[in-house]
């Protein structure tokens, strides 16, 4: 039996089941499929540490700082704190995991990445994601062997088990034989990005499918900063999805460019001369949606002045990706992006500590709203999802409040899986009102839209769930009447300081959708 | 505009009877692949068809299957190769129990790798390893099993998906470990290897099997140090 459920198997729900076994504490790991298939292995410029190994005297301060300033001021400087101080750590384990990271002579080499003045990021050429989920599933393996980690690949979240709202556990379904389980125990989410709320406009996976966050919505869960949505500035269309072209491309010198009068424009290197292409990513994807604009065609990323070592030992992967997809070979070639959806800041509403708003159910990794505020930084995802998972299973180690565990088998009906034509429909709704430029009209018409939609036809449970997500997901953006990090209103175009709030979205009665703003918490002198 | 008939091999559950069932398809899309056809169609089916995938971009090794009889990623098998065919044949994998449609249980390649016990017992450092990188780089699809003339699910030989764990950890095996990887290197890849090499061109991640396996012979059998690294 198993004293933690943990719903998901990438980064964050392998840190979690890791740091819990460390300590002697057992966990069922349920995902859709094997952890080789979960979206972390798409992660490819690398983790964020103030590892200083570069002799350009970073300091976890400066991380930290930069972080909080790439999120605009909107993310927990406490959580924060702890999350870049104990960023050194968390990659010397990896290192420990036997995790091949490029290295100087002596030690690891970090690259530049950006919003960021200091090399800080750690990498593996550029798969830096594949390669340290194969040694942290190796790692979880012998604690599988151990008998503290039990696996349930194949297995579908169906929907929290809540007694009084508190959770006491899950039901989830084997979609190799159908069966029903219902799992007591406390509960921790690590269940990915919303990418399947976009069907193929995102560089994210498809198993991320947006249910689980809209499921726990419905059940009462709180959700935060919905509004925030990452578009990575340089993403190539492929067949079905976004391809993500690394940041990396720039932090070793790729160029960003769009033809003004027969002209190369480095618009972002004229204006911002000392980032230049290494901006933040929403500032860099709102420049390539103006300069296009303004100019038309499209932004070109020249990487062809790259030194020979740079592809051989760097981004070797990403030639052999480009490539593959473009049929041109960047080393000689400038090549046309674009901005695509790239990462969920708002999620899953939790504290520094992990919980949610319901007693005993915990949320790490993408699926929460932590640490990255407005707009998350290059090279902080992995790290998020990493110290989360494990900050999380610290707290529940800590809370020492372990309830009755149990498996039992459950008969029943489940609901049929919501209709790809109301989810290309609700997609194509959202996408007109929260691109990365926004503004009152726009937003309303969406609004509008996905009401007419709704009220169209007596949905089943999943599509609701959608339904009350996406309006959550348009409310935030209309009630925040300022521009800040990711989300832009051309209607509201400066910073205002009485936004500097987290949005938060409520389910009410299962039907009815409630916006509010909660301060930031202070910074603490403790942390 | 590309123009082809899907052929794919359909049952609702282990236990039912296999039927091909023919589709028609057509998309304007020059670049689509398997992946995104299976997608397509599905909108328009009734009982859609049943496959697994994740990534597709050929980084997660979900969906690997048979196309025209070859183990491959949907993913990463464009529909250009079938059009002047006309069709493609699309089926599970043989090697593993099917479960429905284009869906196999895999989980006897990964009770093969509980059964080496493939991880570091202890703090292992690789120190940027290029072997330990390209071995990392394994999707754990299943393509160079399917394509094995060794393989067989419940049979002592684990695979070159299991010797490229393998060949990671043996970049950094603590002392305490030799004895034990190198005991069940040679029992669940040495001795079931018949060095055909069909995992080197079928690996969908163009990993260098060939390389990854000289190596790892050399340190779990025949007790070399590795080749000085480039």
């Amino acid at each position: 039996m198993q004293h933690v459920i943990i719903i998901g198997a990438g980064l964050a729900g392998l840190s979690a089941a890791a740091a819990l076994a460390e300590k002697n504490i057992s966990c069922a790991l349920i995902s859709l499929q094997n952890s080789e298939r979960a979206q972390s292995v798409l992660a490819e410029g690398g983790i964020n540490a103030a590892l200083d190994t570069m002799g350009e005297q970073d300091s976890v301060q400066y991380h930290y700082e930069d972080t909080l300033k790439g999120g605009v001021w909107l993310a927990d400087p406490n959580a924060v704190r702890n999350l870049t101080g104990h960023a050194p750590e968390i990659v010397r384990w990896l290192e420990n995991l036997g995790v091949p990271f490029n290295m100087t002579d002596s030690d690891i080499m970090l690259r530049n990445f950006g919003g960021q003045k200091k090399k800080r990021t750690a990498y593996a050429r550029s798969s830096t994601g594949k390669i340290i989920m194969t040694a942290l599933i190796d790692q979880v393996r012998k604690y599988e062997a151990s008998g503290l980690v039990h696996r349930y690949s194949h297995h579908n979240f169906i929907k929290l088990l809540l007694e009084n709202q508190i959770c006491s556990g899950v039901r989830i379904q084997n979609l190799y034989t159908g069966e029903l389980l219902d799992f007591k125990g406390i509960v921790l989410l690590c269940s990915g990005g919303m990418n399947g709320i976009f069907p193929g406009v995102t560089t994210g996976t498809t198993q991320n499918s947006g249910d689980v966050t809209a499921t726990v919505f419905r059940q009462g869960v709180a959700l935060a900063n919905l509004e925030m949505l990452q578009y990575h500035p340089t993403t190539i269309g492929i067949s079905g999805k976004r391809c993500l072209v690394t940041e990396a491309a720039r932090g070793e010198g790729g160029r960003l460019y769009i033809m003004k009068q027969n002209q190369k424009c480095y618009f972002m290197e004229e204006k911002y001369p000392e980032l230049k292409n290494l901006m933040p990513r929403d500032v860099v994807a709102r420049e390539m949606f103006f300069v296009r604009r303004e100019f038309g065609g499209e932004v070109f990323l020249d990487m062809t002045e790259l030194p020979e070592l740079t592809w051989q030992k760097k981004l070797s992967d990403l030639r052999q990706e480009i490539l593959h997809y473009l049929h041109l070979d960047p080393k000689t070639n400038p090549i046309p992006v674009r901005e695509g959806i790239h990462y969920f800041m708002g999620g899953i509403d939790t504290d520094e500590f992990h919980r949610t708003n319901i007693k005993h159910l915990y949320a790490a990794g993408e699926c929460s709203c932590q640490y990255h505020g407005a707009n998350r930084l290059g090279g902080n995802s992995m790290l998020g999802a990493l110290y989360g998972g494990r900050k999380a299973a610290e707290t529940i180690i800590n809370s020492a409040d372990f309830i009755s565990e149990e498996n039992i088998n459950y008969s029943g009906e489940i609901p049929p899986p919501a209709s790809p034509v109301l989810i290309r429909n609700i997609s194509q709704i959202l996408v007109s009102g929260l691109g990365i430029v926004r503004n009152q009209r726009s937003l309303q018409t969406a609004l509008e839209n996905l009401h007419s939609l709704s009220e169209q036809k007596d949905y089943t449970f999943y599509e609701k769930n959608r339904l009350l997500l996406a309006e959550a997901m348009l409310l935030s953006a209309l009630e925040r009447k300022e521009s800040r990090g990711a989300h832009y209103r051309e209607d509201y175009p400066d910073k205002n300081e009485a936004f500097r709030k987290t949005t938060v979205s409520e389910c009410e009665t299962e039907s009815q959708v409630r916006i509010s703003f909660r301060p930031i918490p202070e910074m603490r002198s403790d942390t | 505009m590309i123009t082809l008939k899907l052929e794919i091999l359909r049952r609702t559950s282990p236990e039912d009877t296999p039927v091909w069932k023919c589709y028609d398809y057509q998309t304007p899309d020059d670049t689509a692949n398997i992946a995104s056809a299976l997608n397509d169609l599905n909108q328009t089916l009734e009982n859609p068809v049943r496959w697994e995938c994740s990534c597709l971009q050929k980084k997660c090794g979900a969906c690997a299957m048979l196309i025209n009889q070859k183990p491959r990623l949907a993913c990463d098998t464009s529909l250009k190769e079938f059009v002047k065919a006309g069709t493609v044949r699309i089926e599970p994998l043989r090697k593993f129990p099917v479960i429905a449609d284009l869906i196999v249980d895999r989980t006897i390649l990964f009770e093969n790798l509980k059964t080496m016990k493939l991880w570091f017992a202890e703090n292992a450092k690789t120190n940027g390893s290029q072997t330990a990188y390209e071995a990392s780089r394994c999707l754990q699809c299943g393509c160079c099993l399917e394509i094995c003339p060794n393989f067989y699910a419940g049979g002592d030989f684990a695979g070159m998906s299991a010797m490229t764990l393998t060949a990671r950890l043996l970049t950094a095996l603590p002392e305490a470990q030799k004895k034990e990887i190198f005991k069940a290197y040679q029992k669940h890849i040495y001795e079931g290897c018949g060095k055909s090499l069909a995992c080197r061109k079928i690996c969908p991640a163009g990993i260098e099997i060939d390389q990854l396996l000289v190596n790892s012979n050399a340190v779990a059998v025949w007790k070399r140090k590795f080749r000085h690294e480039k």
